[in-house]
């Protein structure tokens, strides 16, 4: 008796889903119809073009996007008409092999890896500045430590790139699928590039510009601030944060500056940890947990070297590689003018802070 | 040239005479004179102040930077609520031995003091010292105004938020009582919220005074506090320390010898890291008992 219960229970469930599949399938059934039905409406209509030398194309109305007559427009219309094609170039998906419609993915790619590398960058990089700066006596050691960091800021980027390969996806991301995707095995989750391993590559290949930028700030410090600090029975940590650090403050945003600049226009090691011609989805959607750092991404960078010297129809990519590398040159201004924005705001509260 | 040379180094000039000789004979016997030998040597003290209570008791006291021996053998009673200033040419170390009062100068490399600094009978030297809170007791007063880049309320919180006092009318209160001692309340009152550093030299150098009340320190040290200000702004500092010395003791290092006259009670003369004098300030100013005080104060000195 107490054997069968669960047998019972088992084959009781299997009838349920059968039927729940069987459901489902008359109804895709019913679906596939009308999705039929409603592809046999729109290739009904078709549309006739004659240009003046008489000759005729016929065309699915289907596949037309735009229609517009150059000729007939005035100014106004035709600004109207480049404004709305840029917005849909910033705002749309690419099409026809990336050789036309927007590069959406790509701006949102670049600039979601440049924030991703600055949260990772600036933490690490401050902190290796305040310890060689404040804490580590000064020295040998200390001097070596300051050549390897500058040493590390002339390495070829491609360089970080095979090493980002080398720790970030296969130690790193294998280890993370061993212990929590194993059962995804042998598909990778992490195990493979994505946009959180090309970030990090980025973060480690730009750490050398912060160091050196917060170490200059803290020096640009007064004494006075520290002693004053101290005086009033500060610790050594509580001054650091309470006053030097926010008087270094311009200091390690222009270092950021500097970073995001350098990281935006970098392609090589991107090739090697993580981004791709065209990604299939976003790394943020409206699915658990929303922000997938694992997904592979677009790059304008990228989108650049392979619309433009990748593409099976060079001619037609032409004026999406014009338009891909001005964005991508705006967006480095943008990104510099936001980090810039805030130094100011930074600087004009610490006015007179001799920074 | 030669003249020239005359004048700027008339030892060197001198030649090998027999005058030359007694020069530098007199010279080392007022070194030795001056030279106190052991620990039995008493502490130099004013005769007025010897019944009076000890803050600060220096005893025997040696300070080196490095190979450099900055102080040499200095002993000092500092009585309570009084005001004692210290006077003496740039590089006497007057400074360095003000900042050893609340440890300071521990933060730079290669320092080394000897002998005992006692604060209400206690070594502030001594391994188990908390050093945050002895600055807490010993408060200081810098030569460069510094306000921190922040708002003056802030500013004067900056200590009491340190001891874990949180926002509310107890820290209102601390502001509000700190800037009244330092006599800046009435002009900031209206703008507490604004930065400190659109206030006047003087009222920055008030700020910092008032900053350092706020932590209610028993010892208030000034380090050369008017060097940078006018003398409208030094009149009301000076002003300052009359009240401030009934609640605190100060202790003030300055170049200006007719402020020193001003202002404290007792004065200390100090040259090339020794102690030379140390006395009622009257009687400093009028009829110190040393050749060498009595050339510095009347400007006869180098």
């Amino acid at each position: 008796m107490f054997a069968r219960t669960p047998g019972t229970f088992r084959s009781l469930e299997s009838a349920n889903i059968k039927r729940q599949v069987k459901e489902a399938e008359a109804s895709y059934e019913l679906l596939n119809q009308q999705l039929l039905d409603l592809y046999d409406q729109l290739n009904r209509y078709r549309v006739t073009l004659v240009d003046v030398n008489g000759r005729e194309k016929s065309l699915p109305v289907a596949t037309l996007i735009q229609a517009w007559v150059p000729n007939s427009m005035g100014i106004p219309e035709k600004i109207i008409m480049y404004v709305k094609n840029f917005w849909t170039v910033l705002s749309a998906e690419p099409r026809e092999a990336n050789t036309e419609g927007g590069i959406f993915p790509a701006i949102f790619g670049t600039v979601m890896m440049v924030l991703i590398m600055s949260v990772a960058v600036v933490p690490f990089g401050v902190l290796a500045a305040v310890y060689l700066k404040e804490y580590a006596r000064q020295g040998v050691l200390t001097q070596m430590i300051r050549i390897a960091v500058n040493n590390l800021a002339g390495v070829p980027s491609i360089v970080f790139g095979v090493f980002g390969l080398g720790f970030f996806v296969y130690a790193v991301g294998g280890t993370i699928d061993q212990l929590f995707f194993s059962e995804a095995l042998p598909n990778p989750t992490y195990g493979t590039g994505g946009i959180l391993w090309a970030s990090l590559t980025l973060a480690l290949m730009t750490v050398p510009v912060v160091i050196v930028a917060t170490e200059e700030g803290l020096s640009a410090v007064p004494r006075e601030y520290r002693e004053g600090s101290l005086g009033l029975g500060a610790t050594k940590l509580e001054s650091l944060i309470r006053v030097v650090l926010p008087c270094a403050m311009p200091g390690i945003l222009t270092g950021l500056i500097l970073a995001v600049s350098r990281a935006t226009g970098e392609v090589a090691p991107l090739m090697l940890t993580g981004v791709v011609k065209l990604a299939p989805s976003l790394p943020v959607d409206s699915f658990f947990p929303f922000v997938h750092l694992d997904r592979k991404f677009m790059h304008l960078g990228f989108h650049i070297y392979d619309v433009g010297f990748q593409s099976p129809n060079v001619e037609a990519a032409k004026p999406m590689v014009y338009v891909t590398t001005f964005i991508l040159v705006l967006v480095v201004i943008l990104l510099n003018m936001a980090a810039i924005a805030l130094r100011t705001r930074m600087r004009r509260r610490y006015a007179g802070s001799a920074i | 040239m030669d003249t020239i040379k005359h004048v700027t180094n008339p030892l060197s000039s001198c030649p090998k005479t027999e005058e030359r000789k007694t020069l530098t004979l007199v010279v080392q016997k007022l070194d030795k004179d001056l030279k106190p030998t052991a620990i039995q040597d008493p502490i130099i003290m004013p005769h007025t102040l010897s019944e009076q209570p000890a803050k600060i008791l220096v005893e025997n006291m040696n300070f080196n930077y490095g190979a450099v021996r900055a102080l040499k053998n200095v002993n000092m009673k500092i009585s309570a609520h009084k005001v004692t200033a210290f006077i003496g040419p740039s590089g006497c170390g007057k400074s360095t031995f003000l900042r050893c009062f609340n440890r300071l100068n521990d933060l730079v490399d290669g320092t080394k003091v000897e002998g005992r600094i006692l604060l209400d009978g206690q070594d502030i030297y001594s391994p188990g010292v908390d050093v945050t809170d002895l600055r807490t007791k010993v408060g200081m007063v810098f030569q460069k105004v510094n306000p921190f880049p922040k708002s003056i309320y802030q500013n004067v919180a900056y200590g009491p938020q340190l001891q874990k006092v949180r926002k509310g009318d107890r820290l209102d209160e601390i502001v509000e009582k700190s800037l009244r001692g330092a006599g800046l309340w009435e002009e900031v009152k209206d703008r507490l919220h604004e930065s400190a550093l659109g206030l006047s030299g003087g009222q920055q150098q008030r700020l910092c005074i008032a900053r350092a009340l706020a932590v209610n320190p028993e010892v208030l040290l000034m380090d050369e506090p008017c060097s940078a200000l006018d003398p409208i702004s030094t009149g009301r500092i000076e002003e300052l320390l009359h009240t401030l010395k009934e609640q605190l003791t100060v202790v003030i290092v300055t170049h200006n010898m007719q402020q020193a006259a001003r202002v404290s009670d007792y004065t200390g003369f100090f040259l090339l890291g020794e102690l030379i004098e140390y006395d009622d300030t009257k009687k400093i100013f009028t009829n110190p008992t040393d050749r060498r005080t009595e050339d510095y104060v009347t400007g006869r000195f180098g």
